[in-house]
Protein backbone atom coordinates (compact mmCIF):
# COMPACT_ATOMS: atom_id res chain seq x y z
CA UNK A 1 0.00 0.00 0.00
CA UNK A 2 1.26 3.41 -0.98
CA UNK A 3 2.19 6.01 1.59
CA UNK A 4 2.35 9.77 1.55
CA UNK A 5 1.49 11.66 -1.62
CA UNK A 6 1.08 8.41 -3.62
CA UNK A 7 -1.66 7.33 -1.20
CA UNK A 8 -3.49 10.61 -1.73
CA UNK A 9 -3.11 10.37 -5.49
CA UNK A 10 -4.52 6.85 -5.47
CA UNK A 11 -7.37 7.84 -3.15
CA UNK A 12 -8.32 10.85 -5.25
CA UNK A 13 -7.97 8.76 -8.41
CA UNK A 14 -10.70 6.33 -7.38
CA UNK A 15 -8.82 3.61 -5.46
CA UNK A 16 -11.29 2.83 -2.69
CA UNK A 17 -8.80 0.87 -0.63
CA UNK A 18 -6.39 3.83 -0.68
CA UNK A 19 -9.20 6.20 0.27
CA UNK A 20 -10.15 3.97 3.19
CA UNK A 21 -6.52 3.93 4.34
CA UNK A 22 -6.30 7.69 4.02
CA UNK A 23 -9.39 8.13 6.18
CA UNK A 24 -7.88 5.83 8.81
CA UNK A 25 -4.70 7.88 8.76
CA UNK A 26 -6.68 11.08 9.27
CA UNK A 27 -8.64 9.55 12.10
CA UNK A 28 -5.57 8.11 13.82
CA UNK A 29 -3.54 11.30 13.29
CA UNK A 30 -0.90 9.38 11.43
CA UNK A 31 2.04 11.81 11.03
CA UNK A 32 2.48 10.86 7.35
CA UNK A 33 -1.13 11.73 6.68
CA UNK A 34 -0.83 14.90 8.76
CA UNK A 35 1.70 16.12 6.21
CA UNK A 36 -0.87 15.58 3.46
CA UNK A 37 -3.54 17.80 5.01
CA UNK A 38 -2.62 20.89 2.95
CA UNK A 39 -2.87 18.80 -0.21
CA UNK A 40 -6.16 17.21 0.85
CA UNK A 41 -7.53 20.66 1.54
CA UNK A 42 -6.26 21.94 -1.80
CA UNK A 43 -7.74 18.96 -3.65
CA UNK A 44 -11.29 19.90 -2.58
CA UNK A 45 -13.77 19.71 -5.42
CA UNK A 46 -16.31 21.80 -3.60
CA UNK A 47 -18.65 19.09 -2.35
CA UNK A 48 -21.72 20.17 -0.45
CA UNK A 49 -21.07 19.24 3.18
CA UNK A 50 -24.36 18.38 4.84
CA UNK A 51 -24.74 17.62 8.54
CA UNK A 52 -27.67 15.46 9.64
CA UNK A 53 -28.46 15.75 13.31
CA UNK A 54 -31.29 15.22 15.76
CA UNK A 55 -32.25 13.31 18.87
CA UNK A 56 -31.62 9.56 19.12
CA UNK A 57 -34.32 7.52 17.43
CA UNK A 58 -35.50 10.36 15.19
CA UNK A 59 -34.58 8.27 12.17
CA UNK A 60 -31.31 9.89 11.12
CA UNK A 61 -29.75 6.71 9.71
CA UNK A 62 -32.88 5.76 7.81
CA UNK A 63 -33.14 9.30 6.49
CA UNK A 64 -29.51 9.26 5.36
CA UNK A 65 -30.27 6.04 3.47
CA UNK A 66 -33.31 7.67 1.84
CA UNK A 67 -31.37 10.86 1.03
CA UNK A 68 -28.64 8.73 -0.53
CA UNK A 69 -31.23 6.99 -2.72
CA UNK A 70 -32.56 10.37 -3.90
CA UNK A 71 -29.10 11.82 -4.58
CA UNK A 72 -28.17 8.67 -6.50
CA UNK A 73 -31.33 9.11 -8.61
CA UNK A 74 -29.99 12.54 -9.44
CA UNK A 75 -26.71 11.03 -10.57
CA UNK A 76 -24.63 12.20 -7.63
CA UNK A 77 -21.85 10.24 -5.93
CA UNK A 78 -22.52 10.22 -2.23
CA UNK A 79 -20.02 10.20 0.63
CA UNK A 80 -21.32 9.33 4.09
CA UNK A 81 -19.65 9.74 7.47
CA UNK A 82 -21.69 8.23 10.30
CA UNK A 83 -20.50 9.14 13.79
CA UNK A 84 -21.40 7.00 16.80
CA UNK A 85 -20.35 7.59 20.40
CA UNK A 86 -17.26 6.05 21.97
CA UNK A 87 -17.52 4.68 25.48
CA UNK A 88 -15.83 7.16 27.83
CA UNK A 89 -14.78 4.22 29.98
CA UNK A 90 -13.27 1.73 27.54
CA UNK A 91 -12.83 3.82 24.40
CA UNK A 92 -14.77 1.14 22.54
CA UNK A 93 -17.75 1.80 20.28
CA UNK A 94 -20.47 0.02 18.37
CA UNK A 95 -21.31 1.52 15.02
CA UNK A 96 -24.49 0.21 13.49
CA UNK A 97 -25.27 2.65 10.72
CA UNK A 98 -24.42 0.23 7.97
CA UNK A 99 -27.40 -1.94 8.95
CA UNK A 100 -29.78 0.53 7.35
CA UNK A 101 -27.55 1.11 4.35
CA UNK A 102 -27.93 -2.46 3.06
CA UNK A 103 -29.75 -1.47 -0.13
CA UNK A 104 -26.74 0.63 -1.16
CA UNK A 105 -24.14 -2.00 -0.31
CA UNK A 106 -23.11 -2.85 -3.84
CA UNK A 107 -23.13 0.71 -5.20
CA UNK A 108 -19.59 1.82 -6.06
CA UNK A 109 -20.73 5.44 -6.26
CA UNK A 110 -21.28 5.52 -2.53
CA UNK A 111 -18.55 5.55 0.07
CA UNK A 112 -19.62 5.16 3.66
CA UNK A 113 -17.40 5.40 6.68
CA UNK A 114 -18.34 4.79 10.32
CA UNK A 115 -16.48 6.86 12.89
CA UNK A 116 -16.41 6.58 16.64
CA UNK A 117 -16.51 9.94 18.40
CA UNK A 118 -13.33 9.12 20.39
CA UNK A 119 -13.89 11.46 23.29
CA UNK A 120 -15.82 14.67 23.76
CA UNK A 121 -13.16 17.19 22.97
CA UNK A 122 -10.81 14.89 21.15
CA UNK A 123 -11.32 15.55 17.54
CA UNK A 124 -14.86 14.46 16.84
CA UNK A 125 -15.50 17.58 14.83
CA UNK A 126 -11.96 18.12 13.59
CA UNK A 127 -11.36 14.57 12.35
CA UNK A 128 -14.92 14.22 11.04
CA UNK A 129 -14.52 17.34 9.01
CA UNK A 130 -11.15 16.25 7.63
CA UNK A 131 -12.56 12.85 6.70
CA UNK A 132 -15.36 14.67 4.88
CA UNK A 133 -12.76 16.84 3.10
CA UNK A 134 -10.97 13.70 1.89
CA UNK A 135 -14.25 12.27 0.55
CA UNK A 136 -14.80 15.60 -1.21
CA UNK A 137 -11.33 15.38 -2.77
CA UNK A 138 -12.16 11.84 -3.92
CA UNK A 139 -15.15 13.17 -5.85
CA UNK A 140 -18.08 12.47 -3.55
CA UNK A 141 -20.68 15.24 -3.54
CA UNK A 142 -22.62 15.63 -1.33
CA UNK A 143 -20.85 14.41 1.77
CA UNK A 144 -23.47 13.59 4.40
CA UNK A 145 -22.28 13.66 8.00
CA UNK A 146 -24.61 11.91 10.40
CA UNK A 147 -23.91 12.92 13.98
CA UNK A 148 -24.27 11.11 17.28
CA UNK A 149 -27.68 11.24 18.87
CA UNK A 150 -27.71 14.10 21.30
CA UNK A 151 -25.77 16.52 23.45
CA UNK A 152 -23.25 19.21 22.65
CA UNK A 153 -21.12 17.28 20.21
CA UNK A 154 -23.56 17.35 17.36
CA UNK A 155 -23.80 21.11 17.60
CA UNK A 156 -20.07 21.17 17.00
CA UNK A 157 -20.41 19.12 13.84
CA UNK A 158 -23.33 21.27 12.76
CA UNK A 159 -21.17 24.37 13.00
CA UNK A 160 -18.71 22.82 10.57
CA UNK A 161 -21.24 21.64 8.02
CA UNK A 162 -22.40 23.96 5.26
CA UNK A 163 -26.01 22.89 5.55
CA UNK A 164 -27.36 21.40 8.75
CA UNK A 165 -30.50 19.31 8.62
CA UNK A 166 -32.21 18.86 11.99
CA UNK A 167 -34.40 15.76 12.16
CA UNK A 168 -37.32 15.99 14.55
CA UNK A 169 -40.20 13.61 15.20
CA UNK A 170 -43.85 14.41 15.87
CA UNK A 171 -44.88 15.34 19.40
CA UNK A 172 -41.33 15.65 20.64
CA UNK A 173 -42.39 18.31 23.06
CA UNK A 174 -44.41 21.45 23.48
CA UNK A 175 -43.71 24.81 21.89
CA UNK A 176 -41.23 25.68 24.59
CA UNK A 177 -38.89 22.98 23.28
CA UNK A 178 -38.71 24.84 20.00
CA UNK A 179 -37.64 28.13 21.53
CA UNK A 180 -35.09 26.69 23.90
CA UNK A 181 -31.53 27.24 22.81
CA UNK A 182 -29.92 24.34 21.09
CA UNK A 183 -30.50 22.08 18.18
CA UNK A 184 -33.08 24.11 16.29
CA UNK A 185 -30.87 27.18 16.38
CA UNK A 186 -28.32 25.47 14.16
CA UNK A 187 -30.89 24.21 11.66
CA UNK A 188 -30.72 25.33 8.05
CA UNK A 189 -33.42 22.84 7.16
CA UNK A 190 -35.78 21.09 9.57
CA UNK A 191 -37.63 17.90 8.80
CA UNK A 192 -40.32 16.33 10.94
CA UNK A 193 -39.62 12.68 10.23
CA UNK A 194 -41.96 9.73 10.87
CA UNK A 195 -44.64 12.01 9.47
CA UNK A 196 -47.09 9.11 9.23
CA UNK A 197 -47.44 9.34 12.99
CA UNK A 198 -50.26 11.36 14.48
CA UNK A 199 -49.51 14.97 15.18
CA UNK A 200 -46.88 15.42 12.47
CA UNK A 201 -48.66 18.31 10.75
CA UNK A 202 -49.35 19.95 14.06
CA UNK A 203 -45.71 19.58 15.14
CA UNK A 204 -44.52 21.09 11.87
CA UNK A 205 -47.00 23.94 12.28
CA UNK A 206 -45.84 24.63 15.82
CA UNK A 207 -42.22 24.63 14.73
CA UNK A 208 -43.05 27.02 11.88
CA UNK A 209 -44.88 29.36 14.22
CA UNK A 210 -42.11 29.32 16.80
CA UNK A 211 -39.26 29.75 14.33
CA UNK A 212 -40.97 32.45 12.23
CA UNK A 213 -39.41 35.78 12.98
CA UNK A 214 -37.28 34.22 15.68
CA UNK A 215 -34.28 36.18 14.47
CA UNK A 216 -31.12 34.54 15.68
CA UNK A 217 -28.70 33.27 13.12
CA UNK A 218 -30.52 34.07 9.90
CA UNK A 219 -32.95 36.59 8.54
CA UNK A 220 -35.26 33.88 7.23
CA UNK A 221 -36.45 30.93 9.30
CA UNK A 222 -35.40 27.48 8.05
CA UNK A 223 -37.84 25.56 5.87
CA UNK A 224 -39.75 22.89 7.80
CA UNK A 225 -40.62 19.74 5.89
CA UNK A 226 -42.33 16.43 6.56
CA UNK A 227 -40.67 13.12 5.70
CA UNK A 228 -41.28 9.41 6.11
CA UNK A 229 -37.76 8.07 5.71
CA UNK A 230 -38.87 4.42 5.68
CA UNK A 231 -41.01 4.92 2.56
CA UNK A 232 -39.07 7.78 1.02
CA UNK A 233 -42.05 10.10 1.14
CA UNK A 234 -41.06 13.76 1.24
CA UNK A 235 -37.40 12.97 0.65
CA UNK A 236 -37.19 14.53 -2.83
CA UNK A 237 -38.48 17.90 -1.50
CA UNK A 238 -35.99 17.58 1.37
CA UNK A 239 -33.12 17.16 -1.09
CA UNK A 240 -34.48 20.18 -2.99
CA UNK A 241 -34.41 22.21 0.21
CA UNK A 242 -30.87 21.08 1.04
CA UNK A 243 -29.76 21.94 -2.49
CA UNK A 244 -31.43 25.33 -2.26
CA UNK A 245 -29.51 26.06 0.92
CA UNK A 246 -26.21 25.50 -0.82
CA UNK A 247 -26.26 29.00 -2.30
CA UNK A 248 -26.77 30.60 1.11
CA UNK A 249 -24.06 28.43 2.61
CA UNK A 250 -21.62 29.49 -0.11
CA UNK A 251 -22.05 33.22 0.42
CA UNK A 252 -18.78 34.89 1.50
CA UNK A 253 -20.27 35.73 4.90
CA UNK A 254 -21.29 32.15 5.59
CA UNK A 255 -18.01 30.80 4.31
CA UNK A 256 -16.25 33.07 6.81
CA UNK A 257 -18.49 31.93 9.67
CA UNK A 258 -17.64 28.33 8.87
CA UNK A 259 -13.95 29.06 8.43
CA UNK A 260 -13.94 30.79 11.80
CA UNK A 261 -15.54 27.73 13.41
CA UNK A 262 -12.99 25.45 11.77
CA UNK A 263 -10.14 27.63 12.97
CA UNK A 264 -11.57 27.88 16.46
CA UNK A 265 -11.93 24.12 16.68
CA UNK A 266 -8.38 23.60 15.44
CA UNK A 267 -6.95 26.20 17.84
CA UNK A 268 -8.69 24.59 20.81
CA UNK A 269 -7.48 21.16 19.78
CA UNK A 270 -3.93 22.28 19.06
CA UNK A 271 -3.62 24.22 22.34
CA UNK A 272 -4.93 21.25 24.24
CA UNK A 273 -2.33 19.03 22.61
CA UNK A 274 0.42 21.53 23.28
CA UNK A 275 -0.55 21.88 26.93
CA UNK A 276 -0.89 18.14 27.40
CA UNK A 277 2.48 17.59 25.82
CA UNK A 278 4.26 19.79 28.37
CA UNK A 279 6.39 18.04 30.99
CA UNK A 280 4.72 20.25 33.62
CA UNK A 281 1.27 18.81 32.78
CA UNK A 282 1.15 16.18 35.54
CA UNK A 283 2.58 18.45 38.24
CA UNK A 284 0.12 21.17 37.20
CA UNK A 285 -2.77 18.71 37.54
CA UNK A 286 -1.55 17.90 41.04
CA UNK A 287 -1.27 21.57 41.95
CA UNK A 288 -4.88 22.13 40.94
CA UNK A 289 -6.03 19.01 42.79
CA UNK A 290 -4.29 20.31 45.92
CA UNK A 291 -5.83 23.78 45.44
CA UNK A 292 -2.46 25.43 45.08
CA UNK A 293 -3.38 27.06 41.78
CA UNK A 294 -6.62 27.79 39.92
CA UNK A 295 -7.21 26.10 36.55
CA UNK A 296 -7.33 29.31 34.51
CA UNK A 297 -3.98 30.61 35.78
CA UNK A 298 -2.54 27.14 35.31
CA UNK A 299 -3.78 27.02 31.72
CA UNK A 300 -2.24 30.44 30.97
CA UNK A 301 1.02 29.25 32.44
CA UNK A 302 1.05 26.12 30.29
CA UNK A 303 0.19 27.96 27.08
CA UNK A 304 2.11 31.21 27.52
CA UNK A 305 5.56 29.76 27.36
CA UNK B 1 -10.89 4.51 32.16
CA UNK B 2 -10.33 7.25 29.65
CA UNK B 3 -7.06 7.65 27.88
CA UNK B 4 -5.10 9.98 30.09
CA UNK B 5 -3.95 13.44 29.21
CA UNK B 6 -0.93 13.56 27.00
CA UNK B 7 -0.57 9.82 27.07
CA UNK B 8 0.27 8.23 23.74
CA UNK B 9 -2.54 5.86 23.05
CA UNK B 10 -2.71 3.37 20.27
CA UNK B 11 -5.65 3.74 17.92
CA UNK B 12 -8.48 1.33 18.77
CA UNK B 13 -8.65 -1.88 16.75
CA UNK B 14 -11.52 -1.73 14.25
CA UNK B 15 -13.58 -4.88 13.90
CA UNK B 16 -16.35 -5.65 11.43
CA UNK B 17 -18.93 -8.09 12.81
CA UNK B 18 -21.05 -9.54 10.04
CA UNK B 19 -23.66 -12.26 9.66
CA UNK B 20 -23.31 -13.89 6.25
CA UNK B 21 -26.10 -15.99 4.83
CA UNK B 22 -29.69 -16.44 5.68
CA UNK B 23 -30.02 -17.43 9.31
CA UNK B 24 -31.77 -14.82 11.39
CA UNK B 25 -30.07 -15.40 14.71
CA UNK B 26 -27.91 -12.48 15.63
CA UNK B 27 -28.02 -12.46 19.40
CA UNK B 28 -24.58 -14.03 19.58
CA UNK B 29 -23.18 -11.47 17.15
CA UNK B 30 -24.71 -8.62 19.15
CA UNK B 31 -23.42 -9.97 22.45
CA UNK B 32 -19.97 -10.24 20.89
CA UNK B 33 -20.19 -6.69 19.48
CA UNK B 34 -21.12 -5.37 22.89
CA UNK B 35 -18.41 -7.41 24.60
CA UNK B 36 -15.75 -6.17 22.21
CA UNK B 37 -16.91 -2.60 22.74
CA UNK B 38 -16.36 -3.14 26.45
CA UNK B 39 -12.89 -4.41 25.63
CA UNK B 40 -12.14 -1.11 23.87
CA UNK B 41 -12.64 -2.18 20.25
CA UNK B 42 -14.43 -0.07 17.66
CA UNK B 43 -17.02 -2.45 16.31
CA UNK B 44 -18.89 -1.97 13.06
CA UNK B 45 -21.97 -4.15 13.10
CA UNK B 46 -23.52 -4.75 9.70
CA UNK B 47 -26.59 -6.75 10.62
CA UNK B 48 -28.17 -9.84 9.14
CA UNK B 49 -28.16 -11.49 5.74
CA UNK B 50 -24.96 -10.12 4.31
CA UNK B 51 -23.63 -11.40 1.03
CA UNK B 52 -19.89 -12.06 0.72
CA UNK B 53 -19.63 -9.00 -1.52
CA UNK B 54 -21.38 -6.75 0.99
CA UNK B 55 -19.02 -7.92 3.71
CA UNK B 56 -15.94 -7.35 1.57
CA UNK B 57 -17.19 -3.90 0.52
CA UNK B 58 -17.85 -2.92 4.11
CA UNK B 59 -14.44 -4.21 5.25
CA UNK B 60 -12.82 -2.17 2.50
CA UNK B 61 -14.61 1.11 3.17
CA UNK B 62 -14.26 0.82 6.91
CA UNK B 63 -10.60 -0.24 6.67
CA UNK B 64 -11.07 -2.68 9.52
CA UNK B 65 -8.27 -4.67 11.12
CA UNK B 66 -10.46 -7.70 11.84
CA UNK B 67 -13.49 -9.27 10.18
CA UNK B 68 -15.53 -11.47 12.53
CA UNK B 69 -18.11 -13.69 10.86
CA UNK B 70 -20.95 -15.23 12.81
CA UNK B 71 -22.67 -18.12 11.09
CA UNK B 72 -25.22 -20.59 12.36
CA UNK B 73 -26.91 -21.65 9.15
CA UNK B 74 -24.65 -24.55 8.20
CA UNK B 75 -23.57 -22.83 4.98
CA UNK B 76 -20.13 -22.01 6.35
CA UNK B 77 -18.22 -24.28 3.97
CA UNK B 78 -19.63 -22.35 1.02
CA UNK B 79 -19.79 -18.82 2.40
CA UNK B 80 -16.67 -18.44 4.52
CA UNK B 81 -14.08 -19.35 1.84
CA UNK B 82 -15.95 -17.11 -0.59
CA UNK B 83 -15.73 -14.17 1.83
CA UNK B 84 -12.01 -14.74 2.36
CA UNK B 85 -11.53 -14.80 -1.38
CA UNK B 86 -13.48 -11.57 -1.92
CA UNK B 87 -11.61 -9.77 0.85
CA UNK B 88 -8.22 -10.92 -0.44
CA UNK B 89 -9.17 -10.01 -4.01
CA UNK B 90 -9.58 -6.44 -2.78
CA UNK B 91 -5.93 -6.50 -1.73
CA UNK B 92 -6.76 -6.61 1.95
CA UNK B 93 -4.04 -9.12 2.69
CA UNK B 94 -3.40 -8.14 6.26
CA UNK B 95 -6.98 -8.20 7.55
CA UNK B 96 -7.56 -10.90 10.15
CA UNK B 97 -10.62 -13.02 9.35
CA UNK B 98 -12.15 -15.10 12.13
CA UNK B 99 -15.44 -16.97 12.47
CA UNK B 100 -17.77 -18.09 15.20
CA UNK B 101 -21.01 -20.02 15.49
CA UNK B 102 -22.02 -23.59 14.98
CA UNK B 103 -19.19 -25.18 13.04
CA UNK B 104 -18.47 -28.93 13.30
CA UNK B 105 -14.95 -29.90 14.32
CA UNK B 106 -14.40 -31.72 11.03
CA UNK B 107 -14.84 -28.43 9.13
CA UNK B 108 -12.31 -26.46 11.14
CA UNK B 109 -9.17 -27.64 9.37
CA UNK B 110 -10.48 -27.02 5.84
CA UNK B 111 -11.75 -23.57 6.88
CA UNK B 112 -8.36 -22.65 8.30
CA UNK B 113 -6.84 -23.93 5.09
CA UNK B 114 -9.18 -21.56 3.26
CA UNK B 115 -7.90 -18.59 5.24
CA UNK B 116 -10.12 -18.34 8.32
CA UNK B 117 -7.55 -17.57 11.01
CA UNK B 118 -9.48 -18.91 13.98
CA UNK B 119 -12.87 -20.39 14.77
CA UNK B 120 -14.64 -19.69 18.03
CA UNK B 121 -17.33 -22.17 19.00
CA UNK B 122 -20.23 -21.78 21.42
CA UNK B 123 -19.16 -20.95 24.94
CA UNK B 124 -16.00 -19.09 23.97
CA UNK B 125 -15.32 -16.25 26.40
CA UNK B 126 -15.34 -12.80 24.88
CA UNK B 127 -12.16 -11.98 26.75
CA UNK B 128 -10.41 -14.80 24.89
CA UNK B 129 -11.66 -13.52 21.55
CA UNK B 130 -10.53 -10.00 22.44
CA UNK B 131 -7.09 -11.29 23.42
CA UNK B 132 -6.82 -13.25 20.18
CA UNK B 133 -7.74 -10.17 18.13
CA UNK B 134 -5.25 -8.00 20.01
CA UNK B 135 -2.47 -10.52 19.48
CA UNK B 136 -3.18 -11.23 15.84
CA UNK B 137 -4.60 -8.07 14.32
CA UNK B 138 -2.16 -6.19 12.09
CA UNK B 139 -0.17 -3.40 13.55
CA UNK B 140 -0.58 -0.22 11.61
CA UNK B 141 2.48 1.43 10.23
Amino acid sequence: MAHGPALLTAAVGGDRRALARLLTGIENEDPHVRELLPQIFAASRGAHLVGITGPPGAGKSTLVTALTREYRKRGRRVGIVAVDPSSPYTGGAIMGDRIRMMEHAADRNIFMRSMASRGELGGIAAATWLVAAALDAAGYDPVLVETVGAGQAELEVARLAETTVVVEVPEMGDEIQAIKAGLLEVADVVTVNKADRPGAERSAGQLRAMLAGAGGRFAAPPPILLTIATTGEGVAPLVDAIEADRTRARSPDQARVRARNQLLRAVIERSRRRAEGRVEWDSTVNEIAEHRIDPITAADRLLDT
Amino acid sequence: MTAGAGEERAAPIRVLIAKPGLDGHDRGAKVLARGLRDEGFEVIYTGLRQTPEMIADAAEQEDVDVVGLSILSGAHMTLLPRIVEMIRSRKMDDVLIAAGGIIPDADIAPLKEAGIAEIFGPGTRIGDIARYFREHARTRT
